[in-house]
C-alpha cells in the first residue's frame, strides 16, 4: 500500500454557539485505506462528516484533499468571543475557504447519509443517473435540445453497468423507496459511486442491519474498494464490521479524538474502553 | 415642530392602520405557528366580517349587529378550518396551502355574488366614527382608539397563552405538533381555538378598518390580508409580539410613504421591506433560527 | 414501443390536432365561445406548464408568475405598437420614448428575455429562501413590478396606469397553439434532459442532491429563469389575445388561478397542466355560463339563485371539491401518452382474455 495522503483534517473545531460538537480534530487518511471513525452516540462523528463534505463550514481549522487545501476557516465575529478550541491564530491570516457540498463532491469525495436520503419519487436507475449529472460537459441548451446524445448514452451505459456491479439490475425500474432497507443502503452507496469518487465517506452504512446483512455489506465494501480503487472513511457502530474491515480506527468522544490505531490497538486501549464503559457495545 | 404638525395625520393614520394589521396578523401568525400554513383565506374572512356588518346593520340595531357579526365571523373561521383544512392534516403542506387559496377564491366569489360586485357602504358606527381633534389634527375617533384597543387585546391574548391550559396546549402544539399529540393534547380543539381567536381578532380589526375606509368590496380583504401576513413574516412568523411590532412598523412606513406623495408605491414598499428583512434575517425580526439536521 | 414509432405517433397526433383546429375555424363563426376557450386555454397551458416546472419539478414554491407575465406582456406591447399609432396610445406622454416597432415573433422572445433577466436579478437574493418564505417573497416581487409599471414617471415607456393598445393581435386560433406548443415541447425536452433530472433531485431532497454534486444555487436559478422566460412569452401571447393590457390586470389573483390549474392538473405532470388549463378556462368562461342567467326555466320551474356571479361560486365549489377529494389532480404525476393508452388497452384486453379463459374452464 502506498502512503499517499488523501485526506488530512487539521485542527478542525465545529462550534454551534457555545456547544462544541467537534473539538480540535486531526486525522489523516492514506490512499487505499479503510479508516473507521467510532465513538459513543453524540460524539460528533456525523458533524465531522458534515464539515468534511461542506455541509457546515468549521469554526476553525483546515482540511486538505490530496495535498490541496479545500476548506479553511477561523473564528469570526461573534465566534471570536465564543470560540473555545485551539490554534485559531494558525488560520487567521489566511483566506476563508468554505466550498458548498457540491464542490466537494466534484473534487472526488462522495458520501452517504445516516438516515438514507434517496430521491424518493425516482426509480433506482434514475437515482444513479442523477448522480452522473455532475460529470456532464453539456450545458442547458445542448442538453435540452438533445445535442449531447453521446454523453447521455454514456451516462446511461455507465449507470447500467454500475447497477450490475452492485447487483440491483433486477429492480432498476422500481421506485427507490420501495426497496427493502438493505438494498436502499446498497443503492445509496452505488449512487455515491456514480460520481466517480476517490474517497468514499459512509455514515453508518450498517445501521439497522441484521448480522447476515452486515456480513454482506462488509464483503460489498471490500469488493467495491478493490474494484473502484477507493479510499473509504466510515462511521460505524457495528464493531464486528469495524474490526474486520478497518485498516485504522479513530475514536471520538465528546468531540475530541481520544485514540487512533489499528483495530488491535484500539481493542486494548484503556481510554477507549472507558469511553464506551456502561455501554460496551454502543448499539 | 411644523414638520410634526404636518406629518402628524400620517403618523396617526399609520399607527391606526398598524393596529388593524396587527389584529389580522395575529390570526396568520398563530395559524402558521401551529399548522405551518399560510392561511390565505384569513384576509377574506376579514372582508366577510365587513360584509356581515353591512347587511346586519340594515335590519337590526347596532348593539345586536356587532355581537352577531363577531359570532358569525368566528363561526366562519371555525367552519373553514373544519371543512377545508382538517381533512388535509396528513397531506403535504402544499395541498393545505392550495386549499386555503381555494377557500379564498370561494369566499371572494361568494361575496361577488351576494353584493353583485358593487362596493358596499360601511355603516357609520356611532362614537367610533365621530370626528375629533388631536394636537390640531382632525381625525376620526377610531384612529385613536385602534392602537389602544389593539394593545389591550394583544395583552389579553398573551395572558391567555401564558396562563391558561389551552394557551399552554397552543404553545406545545406550535413547538412540536406530533409530540404534543402524544402528550395527550387534543390537537383538533387547539387548532379550532386558534382559528376562533384569529377570526375574532379579524372581526374586530375589520370593524376598525372599514370604519376608516367606508367601502367593502369582495377583494377588500386581499391587500390588508397580504400586508398583515407580511407583517407577521416581518416580525418572525409564529411570534405574536413580532407580528404586532411588524404590523405597526408596516402601517407607519406605508403611511409615511403616502405622506411623501408616493402613493403608487405604498404597497410595493411593504413588500420591498419584507424582502430586505428576509434576506438579512431569513426568519424575521423575532423568529427562531432553525438548523436543518443532516 | 419503439422510439421511432413513438415519435411518429406524437407528430401525427399534433398535426391531427392542428388540422382539427383549422377545420373548426372554417366551420364555426369566429365569435364562438369555443375559440375563446381554445385561445386562452393554450396561453394558460403554457404559463401553467412553466409554473409546474418550478413548483412541480424543481420544488420551488414561487408565486411570481403574474409578475413575469406582466413583464412579457408589456415588453411585447411596447415593442410592437406601430409607430403611427403611438401618438394616440401614449397621448399623455407625448407619444412615448420608444419610436420603433419590431416583428411580432421577435417581440415575444424579447418579452421572454426581459422576464428572464428580471428573474435572474430577483433570484439572486430570494432563491436562498425556503418554501413559504420564497412564495411570499416572489409574490411580493410581482406586486412591486406591478406598482413600478403603473408609476407615472415611467409613463413614456409604460404609459403609466393607462391601457396599452393597438399592438398586433392574432386572428387564428392556430397561432397561440403553435407558439405555446413549441414552448411546452421545449420545456418537456428540458425536463427529460439531465438538467430535468437534476431539478427533480432537488425537489426530492436538496441535501442529497447537493451531495451528488448538483449546485443548488445554479440549478434553482436556472429553473427560475427558464420558467420566467416562458411565463414572459405567455404574457406576450395574453397581450395579443386581449388586445389591450394594463398593469392592474396582473394581480396575485392571476397567480392563484394558475396555481389552481397546476394543482388540478396534477403537480409534476405537464399534460395534466395542459388538460386542466383548458378545462379550467372552459368551465370558468363557457360551460357554466348558463348559471349567470337569472331567467333559466326547466319546464315551467324557475331555477332559483341564478344571477350574475353564481357561475363563479359554483366554479369555486368545484375547485374546492377537487382540492379536497381529488388531491392528486387529474393526472397525478403521470403523463398522458400514446404508449400509456396503448398499454392500458393491452392490459384490459389481456385481462378480459384471462377471465374468459377462466370462465371456459
Amino acid at each position: 500500500m502506498s502512503t499517499e495522503n488523501v485526506l488530512k483534517v487539521e485542527n478542525i473545531t465545529m462550534q454551534f454557539g457555545g456547544v462544541i460538537a467537534v473539538d480540535n480534530m486531526n486525522l489523516e487518511i492514506n490512499k487505499g485505506e479503510i479508516v473507521s471513525l467510532i465513538g459513543p452516540n453524540g460524539a460528533g462523528k456525523t458533524t465531522a462528516f458534515n464539515v468534511i463534505t461542506g455541509v457546515y463550514a468549521p469554526s476553525n481549522g483546515a482540511i486538505y484533499y490530496k495535498g490541496n487545501k479545500i476548506v479553511q476557516n477561523h473564528p469570526q465575529g461573534k465566534m471570536k468571543k465564543l470560540y473555545r478550541g485551539e490554534n485559531p491564530a494558525m488560520y487567521e491570516s489566511h483566506r476563508v475557504l468554505a466550498p458548498t457540498p457540491d464542490k466537494i463532491t466534484c473534487l472526488g469525495i462522495a458520501r452517504t447519509f445516516q438516515n438514507i436520503r434517496l430521491f424518493k419519487s425516482q426509480t433506482v436507475f434514475d437515482n444513479i443517473l442523477i448522480a452522473k449529472h455532475m460529470l456532464r460537459t453539456s450545458n442547458v441548451f445542448t442538453a435540452t435540445f438533445h445535442l449531447n446524445g453521446k454523453e447521455e448514452a454514456r451516462m446511461r451505459e455507465e449507470s447500467e453497468r454500475l447497477l450490475e456491479i452492485v447487483g440491483l439490475t433486477d429492480v432498476r425500474n422500481e421506485l427507490a423507496t420501495s426497496l427493502p432497507y438493505g438494498k436502499q443502503r446498497r443503492l445509496e452507496i452505488a449512487r455515491a459511486l456514480a460520481t466517480k469518487p476517490e474517497l468514499l465517506l459512509l455514515d453508518e452504512p450498517a445501521a439497522g442491519m441484521n448480522p447476515q446483512e452486515t456480513l454482506e455489506l462488509t464483503e460489498f465494501i471490500d469488493e467495491i474498494r478493490k474494484k473502484f480503487d477507493l479510499t473509504v472513511f466510515m462511521i460505524e457502530h457495528h464493531m464486528d464490521l469495524v474490526m474486520e474491515i478497518s485498516d485504522r480506527i479513530y475514536v471520538l468522544d465528546f468531540g475530541k479524538p481520544i485514540a487512533e490505531g489499528t483495530p488491535e490497538e484500539i481493542r486494548n486501549n484503556p481510554k477507549v474502553i472507558e469511553a464506551y464503559l456502561g455501554g460496551a457495545d454502543d448499539e | 415642530m411644523e414638520w410634526i404638525n404636518q406629518n402628524l395625520p400620517y403618523l396617526m393614520a399609520g399607527i391606526s392602520v398598524g393596529g388593524q394589521y396587527a389584529l389580522i396578523a395575529i390570526g396568520y401568525t398563530m395559524v402558521y405557528g401551529i399548522l405551518r400554513l399560510i392561511n390565505f383565506a384569513h384576509g377574506d374572512i376579514f372582508m366577510v366580517a365587513g360584509l356581515i356588518m353591512v347587511y346586519a346593520m340594515t335590519v337590526m340595531p347596532i348593539y345586536v349587529a356587532i355581537p352577531l357579526m363577531i359570532i358569525l365571523t368566528v363561526l366562519l373561521g371555525f367552519l373553514v378550518e373544519r371543512v377545508a383544512y382538517k381533512p388535509l392534516r396528513s397531506a403535504p403542506r402544499m395541498s393545505i396551502m392550495i386549499s386555503a387559496i381555494g377557500v379564498s377564491y370561494l369566499l371572494q366569489n361568494l361575496a361577488l355574488y351576494v353584493t353583485g360586485g358593487l362596493s358596499q357602504q360601511y355603516p357609520p358606527i356611532p362614537w367610533l366614527s365621530d370626528t375629533i381633534t388631536v394636537f390640531g389634527a382632525t381625525t376620526k375617533r377610531v384612529t385613536v382608539i385602534t392602537p389602544v384597543l389593539t394593545i389591550i387585546l394583544v395583552l389579553a391574548l398573551v395572558a391567555l397563552i401564558k396562563y391558561t391550559k389551552i394557551g399552554m396546549a397552543m404553545r406545545a402544539a406550535s413547538r412540536d405538533f406530533e409530540t404534543s399529540q402524544l402528550m395527550g393534547i387534543k390537537i383538533n380543539s387547539v387548532i379550532s381555538m386558534t382559528f376562533i381567536i384569529g377570526s375574532f381578532l379579524a372581526a374586530i380589526g375589520s370593524m376598525l378598518f372599514f370604519t376608516n375606509y367606508t367601502g367593502v368590496t369582495p377583494t377588500a380583504g386581499a391587500m390588508p390580508g397580504l400586508k398583515a401576513f407580511v407583517a407577521a413574516v416581518f416580525g418572525g412568523i409564529g411570534s405574536i409580539p413580532g407580528a404586532v411590532i411588524g404590523a405597526f412598523i408596516i402601517g407607519i412606513c406605508e403611511n409615511i410613504i403616502k405622506g411623501l406623495g408616493w402613493t403608487t408605491f405604498s404597497d410595493a414598499f411593504t413588500f420591498a421591506l419584507l424582502i430586505v428583512v428576509l434576506i438579512a434575517k431569513p426568519t424575521g425580526l423575532f423568529g427562531e433560527k432553525v438548523i436543518d439536521k443532516v | 414501443m419503439k422510439k421511432q414509432t413513438k415519435i411518429i405517433w406524437n407528430v401525427g397526433l399534433i398535426l391531427g390536432l392542428l388540422l382539427v383546429l383549422f377545420i373548426l375555424e372554417q366551420v364555426f363563426p369566429s365569435g364562438s365561445m369555443l375559440f375563446t376557450v381554445l385561445k386562452k386555454g393554450a396561453i394558460y397551458a403554457l404559463v401553467a406548464v412553466s409554473m409546474n416546472l418550478l413548483n412541480g419539478f424543481t420544488g420551488l414554491f414561487s408565486l411570481g408568475q403574474a409578475g413575469f407575465m406582466l413583464l412579457g406582456a408589456y415588453t411585447y406591447g411596447i415593442l410592437t405598437i406601430p409607430v403611427e399609432s403611438r401618438a394616440s396610445v401614449y397621448q399623455y406622454f407625448d407619444g412615448g420614448i420608444v419610436q420603433f416597432a419590431i416583428p411580432v415573433p421577435l417581440a415575444l422572445i424579447a418579452g421572454g428575455i426581459v422576464a428572464a433577466i428580471f428573474a435572474y436579478l430577483i433570484g439572486l437574493p430570494v432563491l436562498r429562501l425556503k418554501s413559504d418564505y420564497l412564495a411570499i417573497a416572489t409574490l411580493g416581487f410581482a406586486e412591486i413590478i406591478r406598482a413600478v409599471f403603473q408609476w407615472d414617471k415611467l409613463g413614456p415607456l409604460t404609459n403609466g396606469s393607462n391601457l396599452l393598445r393597438n399592438f398586433p393581435a392574432f386572428k387564428s386560433v392556430l397561432y397561440p397553439f403553435i407558439v405555446a406548443g413549441i414552448c411546452i415541447a421545449i420545456i418537456v425536452m428540458l425536463i427529460n434532459s439531465t438538467y430535468g433530472r437534476a431539478f427533480k433531485a432537488i425537489r426530492d431532497d436538496e441535501i442529497a442532491a447537493e451531495a451528488m454534486g448538483i449546485n443548488l444555487a445554479h440549478h434553482k436559478r436556472l429553473a427560475f429563469v427558464i420558467s420566467s422566460f416562458f411565463a414572459g412569452i405567455s404574457g406576450g401571447l395574453l397581450a395579443m389575445y386581449q388586445t389591450t393590457i394594463q398593469a392592474s390586470m396582473f394581480k396575485s389573483a392571476m397567480t392563484y388561478e394558475i396555481l389552481l390549474i397546476v394543482v388540478i392538473g396534477g403537480i409534476g405532470s405537464v399534460t395534466g397542466s395542459c388538460i386542466s388549463s383548458f378545462l379550467f378556462i372552459a368551465c370558468s368562461e363557457w360551460w357554466l355560463r348558463f348559471l349567470d342567467n337569472d331567467n333559466l326555466y326547466i319546464g315551467s320551474f324557475h331555477v332559483p339563485l341564478l344571477r350574475a356571479g353564481f357561475r363563479k361560486v359554483v366554479f369555486a365549489v368545484i375547485i374546492m371539491c377537487v382540492v379536497l377529494f381529488y388531491r392528486k389532480g387529474i393526472m397525478g404525476e403521470k403523463e398522458f401518452s400514446i404508449e400509456g393508452i396503448a398499454n392500458f388497452f393491452r392490459r384490459k384486453f389481456k385481462k378480459e382474455k384471462v377471465t374468459e379463459g377462466g370462465a371456459s374452464k
